[in-house]
């Protein structure tokens, strides 16, 4: 008798041990790497300190927060990453539901096809900024050779101009990025019945109502889950921005002049390292970034266990 | 009408589908393939350029207008490995390169007036990028199996919350966190060191790495284990034999998701990292070429680099969907 149920407890306790050992060097790991260093940071975030400077943090109360958030020079940064996500999140989406919809019955090659379009994806933002420079060169770039533009004197310069600089990061960002939005459109595609489009086929609907009554309310689940994904990316934009233009040309904005690609997560590194070092205000304004990504990230966690359960 | 009232005693045996009986559908199929195939040659082309770019000489990278068809050279990938110096004269390199004891690629670098100093810093930072992004790929790799199966199949206190936890901190932007870990491994000594970037990489990637192998590991069917415990096998043993061994695709597909995202990071790497531990990444975008900006350097440096992630894109293309939605989203 004993000796029967004794493996059966051992066993019991040993899963209790074994989930423990299992578990926990991931979540020490995060709570060192991640916690840890948040909670820092806020503690960092109401104090003056430098990390150049020997001189202890000194409590400034809410000082810091109030900087960021009525200084126009801060604003700026924000107005930039807010512009820029969304007209990078719009065309992503765009760019990449079309050619969803191209792909979306199978013709011969057309896997090898959807494979090669999603190399740009995969590829490190910092390297692909590096080397897009090139490509938007006026002279010996062939962006603007391939606009028609063969005159360097006359041709745009993606990079020089502050009208264009943000367009520029743009065009890299839909180039890498669509394919995502149109991964994620092709699963919302294949997810549909076919049922469906045969009951609206005998009901003579037409492909437009087709398209708007079944098509894009089946896929919109998956949509919404690409907005909220880029967009929570876009807000944390600074490879990319950092290999093609590192945050410049400046543009004179009143008296101020203002850096035109500069994101609030580049503008964080510049005010974090050195020669600035502002850590104290740096601190802040990463939480401020933070409280707005956290923001996006429960619409997309929510939205993703809504697509889970359904 | 008269039409629609015959119907419902022919019962429908093809399909009715309006895009399926379309005209012409051969000829509407065509075409979609032809703009597809126009779309995706466009999509490829700045990596094609820069694979065309990589194989030019200094000459044809900077002619007006860009050069399409032009004489192939290896010289950027001599110039991607070496440090070199510029003869102040012109006389001093003829005078060197007169010389009958250089070796062929000397030879090259001396026809552009240069000299090889040293071996450069290219090789040295994608080893540090191989060091890195593999030492931590394995280590999140191993948390996360280990905390993948006890979530999947475990009942555990507070599992949501952890797991959602867990999910947020690979939300956070990484600028907001380095603020605090650059301060924090000032102080231990860890900046500039193998050990620090892959402590972070690790942990970078293990939210990643816990969510898509939970997803994998679900589907194993639980029966499986349970007949080998019942036959006698340690919860440990019924892990090692028989779980990881059908979790091998998804292990296989985390890997290389871990090593991807560890290979192409940036921010951090920026940060912490300088010479001795310099990864690629940071490197690429600030190469200085001798007395000018050498494109054909950067972008044997960018084909060199971006190689194995394309490679790895086709051999993974069945798991994309899942990695890049942190396993949550599953077919395609």
């Amino acid at each position: 008798m004993s000796s029967y149920s004794q493996p059966a407890r051992r066993r019991h306790l040993g899963d209790k041990r074994l989930i423990q050992m299992f578990i926990i060097p991931t979540v020490l790991l995060l709570i060192l790497m991640n916690v840890f260093p948040l909670i820092y940071s806020l503690y960092l975030s109401f104090t003056e300190y430098s990390a150049i400077n020997p001189t202890p943090p000194q409590w400034v109360g809410l000082d810091n927060y109030k900087k960021v958030l009525s200084d126009n020079l801060y604003w700026h940064n924000f107005a930039v990453t807010g512009r820029y996500a969304l007209i990078s999140v719009s065309l992503q989406m765009i760019v990449g539901f079309s050619l969803a919809m191209l792909l979306k019955e199978k013709f011969k090659g057309s896997g090898l096809l959807t494979t090669l379009i999603l190399v740009p994806m995969m590829l490190s933002p910092a390297v692909v900024g590096a080397f897009w420079k090139n490509i938007f060169n006026p002279s010996f770039g062939i962006f603007d050779q391939f606009l028609g533009y063969s005159d360097p004197n006359t041709a745009p310069q993606w990079l020089g101009d502050p009208d264009l600089a943000l367009w520029a990061v743009v065009i890299v960002d839909v180039w890498m990025w669509s394919p995502f939005v149109m991964l994620l459109s092709l699963a919302g595609l294949s997810a549909i019945p076919d049922y469906l489009y045969e009951a609206a086929a005998i009901d003579r609907a037409s492909a437009w109502f087709q398209f708007r009554r079944i098509t894009l309310p089946q896929v919109m689940p998956l949509l919404l889950i690409a907005v909220l994904f880029r967009t929570i990316e876009a807000f944390k934009q600074f490879d990319l921005v950092m290999g093609l233009t590192g945050g410049g040309p400046s543009l004179l904005q009143g008296t101020q002049a203002v850096n035109v690609t500069e994101t609030v997560s580049v503008k964080l590194f510049r005010l974090a390292m050195p020669p600035q070092a502002q850590t104290g205000l740096s601190s802040a304004m990463a939480y401020v970034v933070l409280v707005i990504i956290i923001a996006i990230s429960n619409l997309y966690i929510r939205a993703l266990n809504k697509v889970r359960e359904g | 009408m008269a039409t629609r009232a015959s119907a419902p005693s022919a019962p429908v045996t093809i399909s009715t589908r309006v895009d399926k009986v379309g005209l012409r559908p051969k000829v509407t199929r065509a075409i979609r393939a032809l703009v597809v195939v126009i779309l995706t040659v466009l999509i490829l082309l700045p990596v094609v350029w820069m694979v065309m770019t990589s194989l030019k000489s200094p000459s044809d990278v900077v002619a007006v207008p860009p050069k399409i068809i032009f004489e192939p050279s290896i010289e950027s990938f001599i110039f991607l490995v070496t440090e070199r110096v510029q003869f102040p004269t012109r006389q001093e390199a003829d005078e060197f390169r007169a010389r009958d004891d250089l070796k062929w690629y000397e030879e090259k670098v001396a026809e552009r007036g240069q000299k090889i100093t040293r071996v450069g810093d290219f090789p040295k930072q994608l080893r540090n990028s191989f060091i890195i992004a593999g030492t931590s790929t394995i280590f999140s790799v191993l948390f996360g199996v280990l905390s993948a199966y006890a979530f999947s199949r475990f009942k555990i206190p507070g599992e949501g919350d952890l797991l959602f936890f867990i999910l947020s901190t690979r939300m956070l932007p990484p600028v907001a966190v380095t603020i605090p870990i650059f301060l924090m491994y000032r102080e231990l000594g860890l900046d500039n060191t193998y050990f620090g970037l892959i402590l972070l990489y690790t942990t970078f990637n293990l939210s990643f790495s816990v969510w898509l192998l939970k997803g994998f590991i679900d589907e194993i069917p639980k029966e499986y284990e349970e007949a080998a415990l019942v036959d006698g096998y340690t919860r440990l043993q019924a892990f090692r034999k028989v779980v990881l061994p059908q979790a091998v695709t998804g292990i296989a597909a985390t890997t290389v998701f871990c090593f991807i995202f560890a290979w192409n990071e940036y921010a951090f790497a920026a940060m912490l990292t300088s010479d001795a531990t310099r990864t690629a990444p940071p490197s690429i975008p600030s190469i200085q070429g001798v007395g000018r900006i050498e494109w054909e350097t950067i972008a044997a440096a960018s084909l060199v680099f971006l190689m194995p992630v394309v490679i790895v894109t086709f051999a993974l293309r069945k798991h994309l969907l899942r990695g890049v939605t942190f396993g949550a989203i599953r077919k395609g």
